[in-house]
């Protein structure tokens, strides 16, 4: 099975364009800017001021160019690595940034947006997806539920059992896997002996399509194609974008101990905003001042985004006893009573 | 039981159209229980939903529902069954709201038949209730009358937490009572005072509830006043109801049939030394199954405390 892929690695247009130059140029934006946020998030971490941060370098065509295929309203379930795509469907950086500072109202993205916060344990979230989009027919709306998830997390026994739910109950629900060839130390290879990703689809009985995850307009056309048939009620369908992360799992982590770091380089040579770039150069849309602009106003808006997330005011020490329930129970009220008594503050 | 249980989900399919129901075999065969029985045809193939065999799933996907703003009420077959999808309760139903501050809620309602004494096969006889009780941001209720059975379950669809329901299985059949007639609720997190006492508190819920209100007769011919609490809601618990009881006897049996260690009995007894410690005159008796697999029905009668059991810790009490 070849890849779908509209642009050649050098940029060249091997194929029908999904969308015009000036929505290419948006895009194109949105992942420079990604990336500017990216480094930022990294950045933060080695200063102290975020906790674990989890890189997406590398993936920024494979979330931008699905999530752009969404309505505004639909529903998105993703990982700790989507970050691109959760901001892309309306989460704010300064909310993403949040969580990853170690503060529950970065969970909370503004009203309206319908993205649930990051799943961290690998695998769980995809058939919240089901039960989302499944939720949405039931009630006559036509919203569809796209998650995404890591070649890793097919292994889980719920990857399984989303795909069948899916299938069965016709559910509209994009699985957008980020084949990125690593789960921490297990490359892809070691992952599953099935060919791709994509073909488990068959199993399952619905459509399955492995796309070039580092070219945007592929990854546009194969993700339009799978939401409009889940709003139409076609029902599910897995893509598979193959992709690569640049970077290690987590800034906890030393890729260093278990690749080479010539596969990095060989992946570095199909950067998807590199490709973009050349794209638009081609069709002389692209100039380097436009470009500068767009870096200098992504790094102005994410430090401003930091700026509003360091400078909320902190958490009280019992406000975990207020997020549990839509009321506390007079359990956790007595337990909170101890947390002041033991810290000796006040309430 | 069983007729309540089947009542209150035909009012709630009935009363709001954001209640779906699903599981394995709920539809037309009305469950293993038939507890629900006959929803399928009444309220029709876009509320009642047959699903694979997938409790993982089945969870996974009323969460999602619940989350899009439906109140499903999922049913795994038995509670031996539930591990599966325990990584869904314990690591997204439980935690949705406080990982979104509120921003997203699960409002869904999993029921689980539990319990043995019906000399079923391995697994079919769990009382692992501890666990979910155990889980930070479910509830977990457990009726032992028809009536309760309603009301609690209609308060729990209603809920805008999530609620686990374990029903004692052998009480579907076991207890008849006239439930009243369409919707009214039962307060989550109230234990009910079953018959007032001076001499001895015994506590229990679900299940065991029959045995222990039989073990309170017999004490009562030997002119023994038992109270006896039927704690209704293990997550969050009553502690009021609890202590004051305790306080008020100075004696407290409390029943369970789950694995000893660990169990609600045991937390019902930190209670006590915590609330009513200066109060007791005797220590608190645990009745409880062993911390031992639970006994294929050969064997199952040693297992699972019986009246015999309860009568005796409640004269060891009174003699301390």
């Amino acid at each position: 099975m070849d890849p779908l892929r509209l642009l050649a690695v050098d940029g060249r247009l091997i194929g029908e364009a999904p969308i015009g130059l000036d929505e290419t140029l948006r895009l194109f934006a949105a992942m420079v800017t990604a990336r500017v946020y990216d480094r930022k998030g990294s950045a933060l971490q080695r200063q102290g001021r975020l906790a674990t941060y989890a890189q997406f370098e590398g993936q920024e065509a494979a979330q931008i160019g699905s999530a752009v295929a969404l309505r505004p309203d639909d529903w998105m379930a993703g990982t700790y690595r989507d970050a691109a795509a959760m901001w892309f469907h309306g989460y704010t950086w300064d909310k993403l940034l949040l969580g990853r500072m170690g503060d529950e109202r970065g969970g909370a993205p503004p009203a309206g947006v319908n993205v649930l916060p990051p799943s961290i344990t690998v695998g769980g979230h995809m058939i919240h997806a089901v039960g989302l989009g499944w939720a949405e027919r039931l009630r006559g709306s036509d919203r569809i539920a796209i998650t995404y998830f890591g070649d890793g997390a097919t292994s889980e026994g719920d990857f399984h059992e989303a795909m069948n739910f899916a299938a069965v109950f016709k559910t509209p629900t994009v699985f957008l896997c980020e084949n990125n060839g690593w789960a921490i130390s297990m490359p892809r290879a070691r992952q599953t002996s099935s060919e791709t990703i994509a073909q488990k689809a068959d199993a399952y009985g619905m459509p399955g399509v492995l796309v070039d995850g580092n070219d945007l307009l592929a990854m546009v056309a194969a993700t339009r194609e799978a939401v409009d048939r889940a709003r139409a009620g076609g029902g599910p369908t897995l893509i598979e974008a193959l992709t690569y992360r640049m970077a290690p799992h987590t800034t906890t982590d030393d890729a260093g101990r278990y690749r080479a770091g010539e596969d990095v380089e060989e992946w570095r040579t199909q950067d998807p905003i590199e490709r973009v770039r050349e794209y638009l150069k081609g069709a002389g849309a692209w100039n380097q001042a436009w470009e500068d602009d767009v870096s200098a106003k992504a790094a102005a808006d994410i430090e401003a985004a930091v700026e509003r997330a360091e400078s909320l005011t902190p958490l009280s020490p019992d406000a975990m006893f207020d997020r549990m329930y839509a009321r506390p129970t007079a359990v956790l009220e007595a337990q909170r009573r101890a947390v002041f008594r033991d810290e000796g503050g006040g309430a | 039981m069983a007729r309540a249980l089947n009542e209150a989900l035909d009012v709630a399919l009935g009363n709001d159209d954001r209640v779906v129901l699903l599981g394995e075999d709920v539809g037309s065969t009305g469950g293993v229980f038939r507890i629900t029985d006959g929803l399928l045809e009444r309220h029709g193939p876009s509320r009642v939903f047959d699903t694979p065999v997938a409790e993982s799933g089945i969870v996974g996907a009323a969460f999602g529902m619940a989350v899009a703003g439906l109140r499903p009420v999922a049913e795994l077959q038995f509670l031996g069954f539930s591990y599966p999808a325990f990584d869904q309760i314990v690591s997204h139903v439980g935690r949705i709201r406080n990982r979104s501050n509120h921003r997203f809620t699960a409002p869904l309602v999993i029921r689980i038949p539990y319990g043995g004494g019906i000399g079923a096969a391995e697994h079919h006889s769990e009382s692992n209730e501890a666990i979910y009780a155990h889980t930070p941001g479910v509830k977990v209720v457990v009726p032992s009358s028809p009536t309760d059975a309603k009301g609690l379950l209609l308060a729990a669809i209603a809920d805008p937490d999530p609620v686990i329901f374990l029903e004692p299985i052998r009480l579907y059949r076991a207890v008849k009572e006239e439930v009243p007639e369409g919707h009214y609720t039962v307060p989550i997190g109230a234990a009910r005072v079953v018959g007032e006492g001076t001499d001895v508190t015994l506590i229990s819920y679900g299940a065991m509830m029959r045995d222990v209100i039989w073990a309170a007769d017999v004490l009562a011919t030997d002119g023994i006043a038992a109270e006896v609490i039927d704690l209704r809601t293990l997550a969050p618990l009553d502690h009021d109801a609890i202590s004051r009881s305790a306080a008020k006897t100075g004696r407290v049996v409390v029943a369970v049939e789950a694995h000893r260690s660990g169990s609600l009995a045991s937390e019902v007894a930190a209670i006590v030394q915590e609330r009513a410690l200066y109060s007791m005159l005797a220590p608190v008796e645990r009745v409880t199954g062993y911390d031992t697999v639970v006994p294929l029905k050969r064997s199952e009668k040693h297992y699972i405390p019986g009246v015999g059991r309860i009568v005796a810790a409640a004269r060891r009490a009174l003699e301390a």
